[in-house]
């Protein structure tokens, strides 16, 4: 990580002072403007408090602070604003001064008016580190690296997206040319056409996973290459012609994880180039990168939302993007449960607004592009009558096509088509709009239409008496509607209330008039806006009080697929909010998600499946999704391996189900567990992480043990114990663990080397990970052989799981000490960890209210008295008298493993006195009471070593 | 003076229950209603023409005053759509006939009503002329130009190569019906010849109030 930021930024000799170097002079006023106007540009990034406060030397006075919000107080003065232990979040007592946020700094930076470079200057060399944190936090801010990073982080978890794709063809973009220097000569795509998920590929290809086809022009090698990116990577194709002029593709190479990596296989010469090219070689580091944590995070945000077209600071400076820029963005996607994948699927998907690509448009224009215009310009001067004759005519145009969507947009025709929605003429309106909805499957086509204000217009129409114009303006909003900014507007201008009144209708009349099914088009059409609206959390929340919940569950008893997919895509999106899915299951919704499981629809069906996913957390669902009798349909599902979304969600619904123990039963009666092992292999991570996390819980019933090691599971298990994604490795170590506690499995397991895997796991950051690690280890030393020649046969593993004890997480002290009393069973295992201080650390603890900590905290201590003068060293540091109060919990188990402590700390007189000083007599007394015979027998033991203890005291006094 | 008004009732209700039988959309209340207000407009009328019916020029007034319509060629063409027998007046008959369509009518009739209105000259086709002649106002003169009139040229054959399905040049009942079935926008394709929601309403109310004293 040294190698960032530090090495374009010129230090003085002796490193704490920045150079006056023009260079440096540049960065900071770089910084400095970026600061300066942070608060206005992102002020709810502003908001967030660093994770630590900046300090510095500052040369500021209380009588600088004059602005209203600071309190000044003779020489010192605090903001009036506090975090919640009640500091102040900027503090001043000259001359040291600390701030808390964004905000306060752009704040203080506009009170120092001269002062400000001297200020940002003395601020920076408060603490190095800050440098990069700051570079880091501008980059991804003002910089479009925020696509960068994200889109080149994605192929990490394994898999490319049509983001990362367009993304690193974007980047490719920039290095072909004509010059000596270029790296490429070309890259286009073979299809211009995007569809709506944002892949190029046809349908057909897109089901094998395909996102776009590519045609690159290198240097160096033969003069084509075609290129396929999918999913699951790229490689690089033969294109022959098949029967009836289609072009097959044949798959030629191997597959590379991304573009970059491919070319650099293909074409030497692009290898060399890619690397003398600054800004690509460090995107390229990024990529070749596996792992990024954080070691400081100085400040985090969840939406890094805005973004600018400013990568001259980027390629000036030709900073190295450090681990730590990365970790800025990767920290907000934490891995795990029902939640998080909510996350990923709202805002994710075509969130972030793409930079224009105006200047590709090509030169040779077709000739649709003149068409256009010329209607557009007729468009401008045309009566009624003439604008709907030459509405009509563009409509004719092929609009899903790229060409004439940008035709549109580039000859000024989104202003003219959205200043008609304000005319009073309806049928100019619909006309206009009618373009608009198809148009508007443009991401691009979008972001102008936002910009010029169309959104406000439509959502005003929204409260047009005439349905079809009310309908194609939800249609239109919800097309639009694909990028955060967009449904912000939406919600500003009180469209989430007039979208929810349009949903007001009776979705399953029996005989229905024409002005009914025209109400229930009108619904369908606003189930669809407010579909797209709902990938916004402020959304899901004014859909709800707008009375959104009730309207949607009366449409989930429509029959009609069109109504069901948007009305379930919504609840489904709204579901990572606890209040939907306390209202899915008390109104009644389960059991229609439920009947809807069984549908002939896919998409459906996945919509059904993801939103039980969510919603199973809680147990009741559970409870009626068994009652409803949709554990068969969900078992049924897995059978549609090929679609891989409809199989994640069907995957994640079974795994939160499974969370029930009467629900696994079933699951054990429809055979789900002998599928669900099928899925172990080839499986996108996504299905992956909810399949392992259902036989995890499977295997809670120990008749499922042998089950999963019938038919085959044990092995690709274990091989999950190798990757990378957290959310995985937190699942694979649950079941592993729950594996081993049988021992025909732990044969296997060792076989395969799985405790070794385990304890690298125990490296692993992700708290989950570790503990869930700590605690498979658990069962795989209690049923292995010769477990403690094998624990040994870890190279460095004792002193690795001992050190994990300094960890701030409960969770993972608690699994820790739990598999620290399992290693100390065996003798020399125990001498090791003694040796690498095992008493003190464990000792250390002690202070804890945390109930299962205390819990294997005092397993760990009993089990580690056994070697030497442990026993006494407990009591020198301080254990004794906090497990003495252990004894009140309220937890049993807590009691046993204290009292089995407290026997083998009995056997140190000072710690006899210590106990007795604590009163533990008469807690032991109770104990004794107790009807678990191991609890009464270690309690009646530990007062029976106190007692004799105070004979032999009494028998030395009085002789 | 009592008398006649009576026997006048006696007869508008006979003459409505014989409409009401042949026109669709209206019942015998309604039918009455529009031949009360016929008689009155008739009443507004000399009394030589009135023995004919509704004369062009108090139409025109009712279009452009009570529908909102402005284009001369356009209310004049309705007039003639409205007047079957082409005798210039507008009987009690063409009348309620006429507003059946105007008001309630149907996608197909008013489909068969515009293209009668657009049929300028009554041959069964929509030609490129007429079609110049009723957008002739519908697109700002570009004056700079050589030929200001090319706009319009270039709508007309946008709109002829949109309808002439069969390709011969003009645009014949059913290449009009066909294209409008396609695309219901283009229903008032040459100009504005129905009344829009807000007035129909308007009218109607006004019309069919039940009438006071009675």
């Amino acid at each position: 990580m040294g190698e960032t930021f530090s090495r374009a930024i010129q230090w003085s000799s002796d490193a704490d002072q920045l150079e006056n170097s023009p260079l440096n002079n540049d960065i900071l006023t770089e910084i400095l403007l970026f600061t300066e106007d942070f608060d206005d540009r992102y002020p709810k990034e502003a908001r967030i408090l660093f994770r630590e406060p900046l300090q510095w030397k500052t040369s500021l006075e209380a009588a600088d602070f004059t602005s209203d919000i600071y309190d000044t107080r003779g020489e010192a003065a605090v903001s009036l604003e506090c975090d919640d232990n009640r500091s102040p979040l900027l503090q001043l007592s000259p001359p040291d001064i600390t701030v808390h946020s964004f905000y306060h700094l752009s704040n203080l930076l506009q009170l120092s008016k001269d002062k400000t470079m001297k200020e940002i200057r003395a601020c920076l060399e408060g603490d190095t580190l800050i440098v990069h944190a700051f570079i880091a936090i501008l980059l991804l801010l003002v910089n479009e690296l925020y696509f960068c990073s994200v889109c080149v982080f994605l192929p990490r978890e394994g898999r490319l997206s049509p983001e990362a794709v367009n993304t690193e063809v974007d980047l490719l973009k920039r290095f072909c040319g004509t010059g000596e220097n270029r790296a490429l000569k070309s890259v286009s795509y073979t299809s211009d056409y995007v569809f709506s998920n944002g892949c190029r590929s046809p349908p057909w290809r897109q089901m094998d996973g395909e996102i776009c086809s590519l045609i690159i022009e290198t240097c160096d090698t033969e003069p084509t290459l075609f290129i396929t990116c999918s999913t699951s990577g790229v490689f690089f194709d033969e294109r022959i012609n098949g029967e009836g002029g289609v072009n097959y593709y044949m798959r030629k190479s191997e597959l590379y994880k991304d573009i970059i990596t491919l070319l650099k296989n293909m074409s030497p010469h692009f290898a060399v180039a890619a690397n003398e090219q600054g800004f690509f070689y460090n995107v390229l580091l990024c990529m070749d990168s596996s792992h990024f944590y954080p070691e400081k995070i100085l400040w985090e945000s969840t939406s890094p939302s805005v973004c600018l077209k400013d990568i001259k600071l980027w390629a000036s400076l030709n900073i190295n993007m450090s681990n730590r820029c990365i970790c800025v963005c990767m920290h907000s996607k934490s891995p795990g449960g029902a939640g998080d994948f909510s996350e990923s699927s709202s805002e994710d998907e075509e969130d972030e607004e793409q930079p224009e690509r105006r200047a590709e448009i090509p030169t040779d224009l077709p000739s649709e592009y003149w068409q256009i215009q010329k209607l557009v310009k007729y468009l401008k001067g045309a009566n009624q009558t003439a604008t709907v004759i030459v509405l009509c005519a563009l409509r004719d145009f092929n609009l899903v096509q790229e060409t004439c969507q940008l035709a549109i947009r580039d000859v000024g025709g989104l202003e003219v088509l959205i200043n008609l929605l304000d005319t009073d003429d309806i049928r100019c309106k619909i006309g206009s709009l009618k373009i608009l909805k198809e148009i508007s499957c443009n991401s691009q086509i979008r972001q102008t239409i936002a910009d010029l204000g169309g959104l406000q217009t439509m959502v005003s129409i929204l409260d047009s008496p005439d349905k079809e114009l009310k309908g194609l303006a939800a249609e239109t909003i919800a097309n639009v509607a694909k990028f955060r900014r967009a449904r912000r507007t939406v919600r500003q201008h009180g469209g989430i209330k007039r979208l929810v009144e349009l949903l007001d209708c009776v979705p399953n009349g029996v005989s229905m008039s024409a002005e009914q099914e025209r109400d229930v088009e009108v619904a369908r059409c606003g189930a669809l806006a407010l579909w797209s609206c709902s990938k916004s959390t402020r959304n899901k929340e004014s859909i709800r009080r707008a009375g959104g919940i009730p309207l949607l569950a009366r449409l989930l008893k429509s029959s009609q697929k069109n109504m069901l997919i948007p009305v379930v895509g919504t609840l489904q999106e709204c579901a990572s909010e606890k209040s939907y899915r306390i209202a899915i299951q008390t109104e009644g919704m389960i059991e229609d998600l439920v009947k809807n499981l069984s549908c002939d629809n896919q998409e459906l069906q996945m919509h059904c499946a993801s939103a039980i996913f969510k919603c199973a957390e809680d147990k009741h669902t559970r409870d009626l999704v068994r009652q409803y009798e949709g554990l068969k349909p969900l078992v049924m599902l897995l059978n549609e391996a090929e679609n891989k979304q409809l199989l994640a969600a069907t995957t994640g619904a079974i795994w939160k189900c499974s969370i029930s123990l009467e629900n696994v039963a079933k699951f054990q009666e429809y055979k789900a567990l002998e599928i669900l092992v099928g899925l172990l292999k080839d499986q996108p991570e996504e299905v992956l992480v909810n399949v392992v996390g259902a036989l995890a819980e499977c295997a809670q019933i120990s008749e499922n043990l042998a089950t999963i090691r019938k038919s085959g599971g044990i092995q690709p298990l274990v091989n999950l114990l190798t990757g990378t994604n957290q959310a995985l490795l937190g699942n694979v170590t649950r079941a592993v663990g729950a594996c081993a506690t049988d021992p025909e499995n732990m044969v296997i397991i060792d076989r395969l080397d799985g405790v070794r895997l385990l304890w690298s796991l125990l490296k692993n950051p992700n708290p989950e990970v570790q503990a869930n690690a700590a605690w498979a280890i658990c069962p795989c030393i209690e049923n292995t052989k010769d477990a403690g020649e094998m624990v040994r046969s870890f190279v460095g593993g004792l002193e690795l799981i001992v050190n994990l004890l300094k960890s701030q997480n409960k969770a993972v002290l608690a699994s820790v000490c739990a598999a620290i009393a399992k290693i100390a069973k065996d003798v020399e295992n125990l001498a090791v960890i003694t040796d690498h201080g095992v008493v003190p650390m464990l000792a250390n603890l002690t202070n804890t209210g945390d109930d299962k900590l205390r819990r294997y905290l005092a397993e760990a201590i009993a089990c580690c008295c056994k070697w030497g003068s442990n026993c006494v060293s407990f009591g020198e540091a301080g254990a004794v008298a906090p497990l003495v109060h252990y004894l009140r919990s309220k937890d049993p188990s807590v009691h046993q493993a204290t009292a089995r402590a407290l026997f083998e700390l009995s056997k140190d007189p000072n710690n006899c006195i210590t106990m007795h000083e604590n009163g533990v007599v008469k807690l032991l007394l109770i104990m004794i009471g107790s009807t678990d015979e191991i609890l009464q027998e270690a309690a009646a033991s530990c007062v029976a070593n106190i007692r004799r203890l105070a004979l032999a005291n009494d028998k030395a006094k009085y002789g | 003076m009592q008398k006649m008004s009576a026997m006048n009732r006696k007869l508008i209700q006979n003459l409505a229950e014989t409409l009401c039988k042949q026109v669709k959309h209206f019942d015998k209340r309604e039918t009455e209603c529009l031949i009360r207000l016929f008689s009155g407009l008739l009443g507004e009328q000399a009394e030589r023409r009135a023995a004919h019916g509704l004369d062009r020029v108090r139409f025109r007034n009712i279009l452009h005053n009570t529908f909102g319509m402005t284009d001369d060629m356009m209310m004049d063409s309705v007039f003639r759509a409205f007047d079957k027998d082409n005798d210039t007046y507008i009987s009690v008959k063409e009348w309620v006939e006429g507003l059946s369509v105007f008001l309630r009518g149907a996608l197909d009739e008013k489909i068969k009503f515009c293209f009668d209105v657009y049929n300028l000259h009554g041959d069964g086709y929509i030609s490129r002329e007429e079609m110049l002649q009723m957008l002739k106002d519908s697109l700002i003169r570009q004056p700079t130009e050589e030929d200001p009139d090319e706009g319009i040229k270039d709508i007309v054959e946008i709109a002829l190569k949109k309808m002439d399905h069969d390709h011969d040049g003009k645009v014949s009942y059913s290449d009009f019906e066909k294209t409008v079935k396609d695309e219901n926008l283009l229903l008032e394709a040459f100009g504005n010849c129905l009344p829009d929601a807000k007035s129909v309403l308007a009218f109607e109310q006004h019309a069919f109030q039940e009438p006071h004293g009675h």
